[in-house]
């Protein structure tokens, strides 16, 4: 099974086909909606795999189709669609994830009143994210990558009646924006360096030798050169939607979004996108902005998972993880590891969206109940959630050998050890391995252990088959991924960097790093039990074993480091004063000279009418008035009587008569 | 007497007529009438200095008296329709009260 490029449209193509028939059919079409989306993504899913096949058996070319969007006087805009490893990977993976978190939704959303405009939306999103991932032009990425913006600001405000809900649609939008416009002044930077925005181009693409050889060459101001600014400010639009520090806030406020829009947004969909960006301008990427990138990358991976430990709310804490596995992502990135970044993508996009909708079957169970106080005990009444989730618990820890996520991790870890530049990040990526550890602990033994803690949790019962058969999928997957970039046989990365002979290592080769990040594992999983496992929460309303031992440092994690209130408190009062200074501008500087130039029309208005009224006007009524008096007087001849007229007329005729005849006319 | 003395002897005499009922008449339907006998009084003087002018050519006299005609036509239905729109308004075809229009 082979597909040419040419029809690579067709995977972005069909869930667009059914977000289109979803809008357009009547609320009640219910089936009709879900029906198509489901089949839409199913099939784009089997033309990904169609595409797959064919990259791999070419792996070192990028196969593209190129073709005129619109012609601009001489100018004329091209855009793309280009198939490798790297498209085909992800495009499987998000059809692949994506049709069981549609799946899943069927019984999750089932009782919504707007079921019908959910699978619209999620269609919607699908197919901007495929289309970002097909994508040969950074300009169609660009535009699909704000109809991943839009479509996600649709779905986690889809229960905008909840004001929380709306605000944090908003604030995904609005924080994303902030991102973007710098990506945008990249793509600008970037046309007007290289000339075309097109990615791969018969030697005339942007991350191609030429291009790259010009950009890197040109320096700009602060020693920069063009191409590390353009990189960095390309890293800008991935920091906002990939929830990088320092726009990571909007990341955990997404989960306000129904649980199955969470597991998109944050297992295959829109945060992926921008480390999938990075994966694929990598070229481009200078040492300079590839440090910075890898700084950011540390910072992200250990603030996400310090948050996460003192979070209450399930989603939250899962929220915080995907906030520091994104960091993992970047850090790679950073490092020179772009394959180790992708590898890590895939695994996480597996046990994430399983613990996203592990944790979205725990909530409907449990009644729309999140907070991880509020519930526990409940690994004895849903076996199948409890033990999937269990697996993607793992996964995510990182529990050495047969979980995917050790194998992604320590790729990540490998390579920003062996890494020329500092170890800073490393090192930060060291301890953030042991509070991922540490924290997703407490997660599984505050909800499954014990007991119910509050009646929804005690009487939660387990999901029908639609909820826990994807569950059960992804958590297969979620182990045996894994096992496709173990250093013994490194098959995805050496596909993805082009290669068709796998180079693999011995086991040993990177075994004292292996070795030590299990220490770690199992030291954040001990700490762990040690303070959540032993002595089970008793109730609801008892103490956090952390926040009796540290309160103010508790508090302030809980807080999420109280960065929404320094951004309220620099940022928003910056732009409240700013707005405020605007106003006052407006209404009294502008405001003055607009009112002094009416007052000053007015004024001559007033001049002009009264020169008309006495001037101009008195002589039109007088000669008015006097046309009106002969006209009466004039008026008086026509009497109405026809015999009068009549008689006129005759006794003219015999004057005239008389004259002609006596006169000598005739 | 020449015919020619004749026929405007016997025109003038109808002209009369219809200036007299033209005149007299309060009527308006029979003031058209008078209206009408003049413009045939006209007409006959048309044919007669026509018949018996010094250069007959072929038919001018006839073709004018034709033409005339036709435009009496034409002003006698304006003229009636006239009529029958007065009468609608105020239920009433006497000339004298027809005086709507004056200044």
């Amino acid at each position: 099974m082979s597909l040419s490029a040419q029809y690579l449209w067709l995977i972005p193509a069909l869930p667009l086909l059914a977000a289109t028939i979803a809008a357009l059919a009547p609320r009640s079409a219910r089936s009709l909606a879900a029906g198509a989306a489901i089949l839409a993504l199913a099939t784009s899913f089997f033309i990904s795999c169609a595409a797959l096949s064919t990259a791999l058996a070419n792996p070192a070319t990028h196969l593209t189709h190129n073709f005129v969007w619109f012609e601009l006087g001489n100018d004329t805009v091209p855009l793309g669609w280009l198939l490798d490893p790297l498209t085909a990977f992800m495009c499987t993976m998000v059809t692949f994830v994506g049709t069981l978190i549609f799946i899943f939704s069927l019984g999750y959303m089932h009782e919504d009143a707007n079921f019908k405009q959910f699978f619209c939306f999620l269609s919607l999103f699908a197919a901007a994210m495929l289309g970002l991932l097909v994508a040969n032009s950074l300009l169609l990425l660009f535009i699909c990558w704000e109809l991943v913006g839009l479509a996600s600001y649709l779905l986690i405000g889809f229960w905008f009646h909840k004001p929380s809900a709306a605000a944090a649609a908003k604030k995904a939008f609005i924080t994303t924006r902030i991102g973007d416009l710098g990506f945008l002044l990249g793509l600008l930077w970037l046309y007007d360096s290289a000339g075309s925005l097109l990615l791969y181009d018969n030697g005339h693409g942007v991350l191609e030798a030429t291009a790259l050889g010009a950009l890197g060459s040109a320096a700009t101001l602060c020693g920069l050169t063009v191409a590390s600014a353009i990189g960095l400010l390309l890293f800008c639009g991935a920091v906002g939607k990939s929830g990088q520090f320092p726009l990571h806030v909007w990341l955990p406020d997404a989960m306000e979004g129904p649980t199955p829009v969470s597991a998109l947004i944050h297992a295959a969909t829109m945060v992926a996108a921008g480390v999938f960006l990075m994966a694929r301008v990598y070229p481009l990427l200078t040492p300079d902005a590839l440090r910075v990138i890898a700084f950011i990358g540390a910072i992200t991976a250990l603030l996400g998972a310090v948050i996460a430990v003192a979070q209450y709310d399930l989603k939250r804490i899962l929220a915080f993880s995907t906030v520091s596995q994104l960091g993992y992502m970047m850090l790679a990135i950073g490092v020179g590891a772009p394959n180790a970044a992708i590898f890590h993508l895939l695994t996480h996009a597996f046990f994430k969206a399983l613990l996203f909708l592990g944790a979205g079957s725990v909530i409907h169970a449990a009644h729309h109940e999140q907070d991880i106080r509020q519930l526990g005990g409940l690994s004895a009444k849903m076996k199948l959630t409890f033990a999937t989730f269990a697996i993607g618990t793992m996964a995510l820890v990182g529990v050495p050998l047969f979980f995917s996520g050790f194998w992604s991790k320590e790729a990540i870890l490998h390579a920003a050890h062996t890494t020329t530049g500092s170890h800073l990040p490393f090192y930060a990526a060291l301890i953030g391995v042991v509070l991922t550890a540490f924290y997703n602990t407490r997660l599984i033994a505050e909800t499954f252990f014990g007991h119910g803690r509050s009646h929804a949790a005690e009487h939660a019962h387990e999901n029908s088959a639609v909820m826990t058969t994807p569950l059960v999928i992804l958590a297969f997957f979620a182990i045996a991924l894994g096992f496709l970039g173990t250093p013994a046989y490194p098959w995805l990365q050496a596909r993805l960097s082009g290669e068709t002979a796998v180079h693999g290592h011995s086991l040993l080769d990177g075994v004292g790093l292996m070795v030590l990040s299990i220490v770690l594992v199992a030291v954040g999983i001990g700490a762990g039990f040690a303070l959540y496992g032993r002595k089970l929460r008793a109730k609801a309303t008892s103490p956090d074993p952390l926040a009796t031992a540290a309160p103010g440092l508790h508090a302030f994690l809980g807080a999420r480091l109280k960065f929404d209130e320094l951004y309220a408190a620099t940022f928003g009062v910056l732009n409240s004063f700013t707005a405020t200074a605007a106003d006052w501008f407006d209404r009294y500087v502008w405001g003055g000279i607009v009112h002094f130039l009416a007052l000053l029309g007015e004024f001559s208005g007033t001049v002009n009418r009264e020169a008309d009224e006495q001037g101009l006007n008195g002589g039109f009524d007088a000669t008015s008035e006097k046309i009106r008096g002969t006209g009466q007087a004039y008026s008086r001849v026509q009497t109405g009587d026809a015999h009068g007229y009549l008689r006129w007329i005759a006794v003219s005729f015999v004057v005239l008569a008389l004259v002609a005849i006596f006169g000598g006319v005739v | 007497m020449s015919p020619l003395h004749l026929c405007l002897l016997f025109s003038s005499a109808l002209f009369c007529i219809g200036l007299v009922g033209a005149l007299a008449r309060s009527n308006t339907i029979l003031v058209l009438l008078g209206v009408e006998l003049m413009l045939n009084a006209a007409n006959l003087n048309f044919i007669a200095f026509w018949r018996y002018g010094p250069t007959p050519s072929p038919a001018t006299g006839v073709m004018f008296v034709i033409f005339s005609i036709a435009v009496a036509a034409a002003e006698a239905a304006v003229g009636l329709a006239l009529i029958i729109a007065v009468y609608r308004h105020q239920k009433s075809i006497r000339l004298q009260e027809a005086n709507r229009l004056k200044g």
